[in-house]
């Protein structure tokens, strides 16, 4: 194992992604990113050895990249409806409630950018739990109103969202009656006030604010020697 | 029959369903052959990838029904973007498992099916069509809700593409995932299967016979069919045409060329062209 230094602002995002899957058990983790799958992979490994993972294309893999079993997009599909996922998906944009676009920016009907299309956000907020992962933190994306609803929020609906990861900062939807978007921890050396600059509505802050846990050293050996021994994960963040 | 024998069975208005997801085991010969058709105002239904952008960019499908489209190692479909950005393409804007739904409502000829999925989301919103429904039964979950009735997605025709066929029609895949290529077939008219080898007799295991011939209506031999999308195991996506794909497909100068280059000849000469 290498030596132990302090950990990088990645590798924090990484262990604040795997605590999303903590107490999950056996169901599918869905993971969408680098940092959201290294979380993933790292809870498996330690916390949270359940889990089950595929290896984004039809197979169900271990922790070392193993086959395990089948998990083709219409099993995907099944798992999904019977609420044995939670996946963790990008956002362009995310309000207050947790509503999330990845569809399109500006009118729907001529958009300015085009983006992915819903893919399956409107049915995984509707059935499972749901966490968000934003590696550039910024009013851009954490804006008032989305411009096309793709994952719901609390106030249409949502099952259950669990935390949105960032590299600021986590946030859940906790503490408040109408379930909106509290700031849960911020990231080490990061000010309450960065966040809250970087977040284009009003956000819950209590008045103590956690800093997000770090990484053990069990975890930064697993992170440096055996999950992203390149370091790819550093060149997610912004 | 061949590629071009497939096309020449489409009318122009019909909706035409694609097999594979997104840039995975696509009809790719079939789209082509429709390039080189004359035909027009095509509403496609697919879990898009390229299929969808070569049909938008050639102006041929006029509506694209679909949940996302993608390039998978290259996240957006450039084509597709573009058409969208410029309002040159219609969009039925559905969530993929609603997609699949419709897909199996059509292949049971049932006109709806009640999914959870799209409940509170923008879909129903740009899809003003959808319409919901309430159980008529006690609800076994206790949950009270209101269900999306996701429409048939009925087909005139479908175009799918297995690794090995038989020439009466029965077909394979050997990958890990079938899709939904099997649904698309039953949801259509007719349906249409390329395959990288036409064989005697398929062999192996026989989970991985996924069509049987009452589903489709015609067989093309296409050797490297997919391609630039994949068709694992006989051979993984080409990364490196389908980056050259999307470099063109972003500046309209380019992409003529690339379509003189690539599109614009005989399958044969394609596949020449892409090996060279």
């Amino acid at each position: 194992m290498t030596e132990v230094t302090r950990a990088t602002r990645g590798e924090v995002c990484v262990v604040a992604c795997a605590e999303a899957w903590r107490g999950d058990g056996a169901i599918l983790a869905s993971p969408m990113g680098l940092i959201p799958s290294l979380g993933a992979r790292l809870a498996r490994l330690t916390f949270e050895p359940a889990l089950l993972l595929t290896d984004g294309e039809a197979y169900l893999v271990d922790a070392t990249g193993e086959i395990e079993g089948w998990m083709p997009y219409r099993e995907v599909f099944t798992m999904l409806a019977a609420g044995r996922r939670h996946v963790m998906m990008g956002a362009a944009q995310i309000d207050r409630h947790g509503n999330q676009n990845i569809s399109a920016i500006g009118d729907w009907k001529r958009p300015k950018a085009q983006l992915l299309g819903v893919r399956g956000a409107p049915g995984n907020t509707v059935n499972h739990p749901v966490s968000y992962w934003v590696p550039k933190h910024s009013p851009r994306v954490f804006v008032p109103r989305v411009d096309m609803v793709s994952g719901v929020g609390y106030d249409r609906g949502a099952c259950e969202l669990r935390v949105v990861v960032t590299n600021l900062a986590v946030l859940d939807f906790q503490g408040t009656a109408e379930r909106v978007m509290r700031l849960r921890s911020v990231h080490p050396g990061v000010e309450v006030s960065e966040v809250v600059a970087a977040t284009g509505f009003p956000l819950v802050v209590p008045d103590e604010v956690p800093v997000t846990r770090a990484p053990t050293a069990e975890e930064l050996g697993l992170i440096r020697d055996r999950l992203d021994p390149a370091g790819a994960r550093e060149r997610e963040l912004a | 029959m061949t590629p071009d024998e497939i096309a020449g069975e489409l009318r122009d208005g019909m909706t035409i369903g694609i097999g594979g997801w997104g840039s995975r085991r696509k009809p790719m010969a079939l789209v082509r052959a429709i390039l080189r058709s004359p035909l027009k105002n095509l509403t496609v239904v697919s879990y898009a990838g390229p299929d969808v952008g070569l049909l938008v960019a050639s102006g041929q499908a006029k509506r694209v029904v679909t949940g996302f489209a993608s390039l998978d190692s290259i996240a957006l479909e450039p084509h597709f973007r573009r058409a969208r950005q410029a309002g040159t393409v219609e969009l039925t804007e559905l969530d993929e498992g609603m997609l699949h739904w419709g897909l199996l409502a059509a292949a049971h000829r049932l006109p709806f099916l009640p999914i959870r999925a799209g409940l509170g989301s923008g879909v129903l919103e740009v899809n003003p069509e959808l319409r919901t429904v309430r159980s008529p039964y006690g609800d076994p979950f206790g949950l009270g809700e209101e269900l999306v009735a996701v429409p048939a997605l009925k087909l005139d025709v479908a175009l799918v593409h297995l690794n090995r066929a038989d020439a009466a029609g029965n077909a394979q895949y050997l990958g890990p995932d079938p899709y939904f290529d099997d649904l698309f077939c039953l949801a259509a008219e007719r349906a249409y299967v390329s395959a990288e080898q036409i064989v005697p007799r398929l062999a192996g295991p026989p989970q991985s016979m996924l069509l049987n011939r009452a589903m489709v209506r015609g067989v093309a031999e296409t050797p490297n069919g997919a391609h630039f999308t994949s068709c694992v195991p006989d051979y993984p996506r080409d990364e490196a045409f389908q980056a050259r794909y999307a470099r063109a497909a972003a500046d309209p100068a380019e992409w003529e060329k690339f379509s003189a280059r690539y599109l614009e000849n005989t399958e044969a000469a394609y596949q020449e062209a892409a090996r060279a």
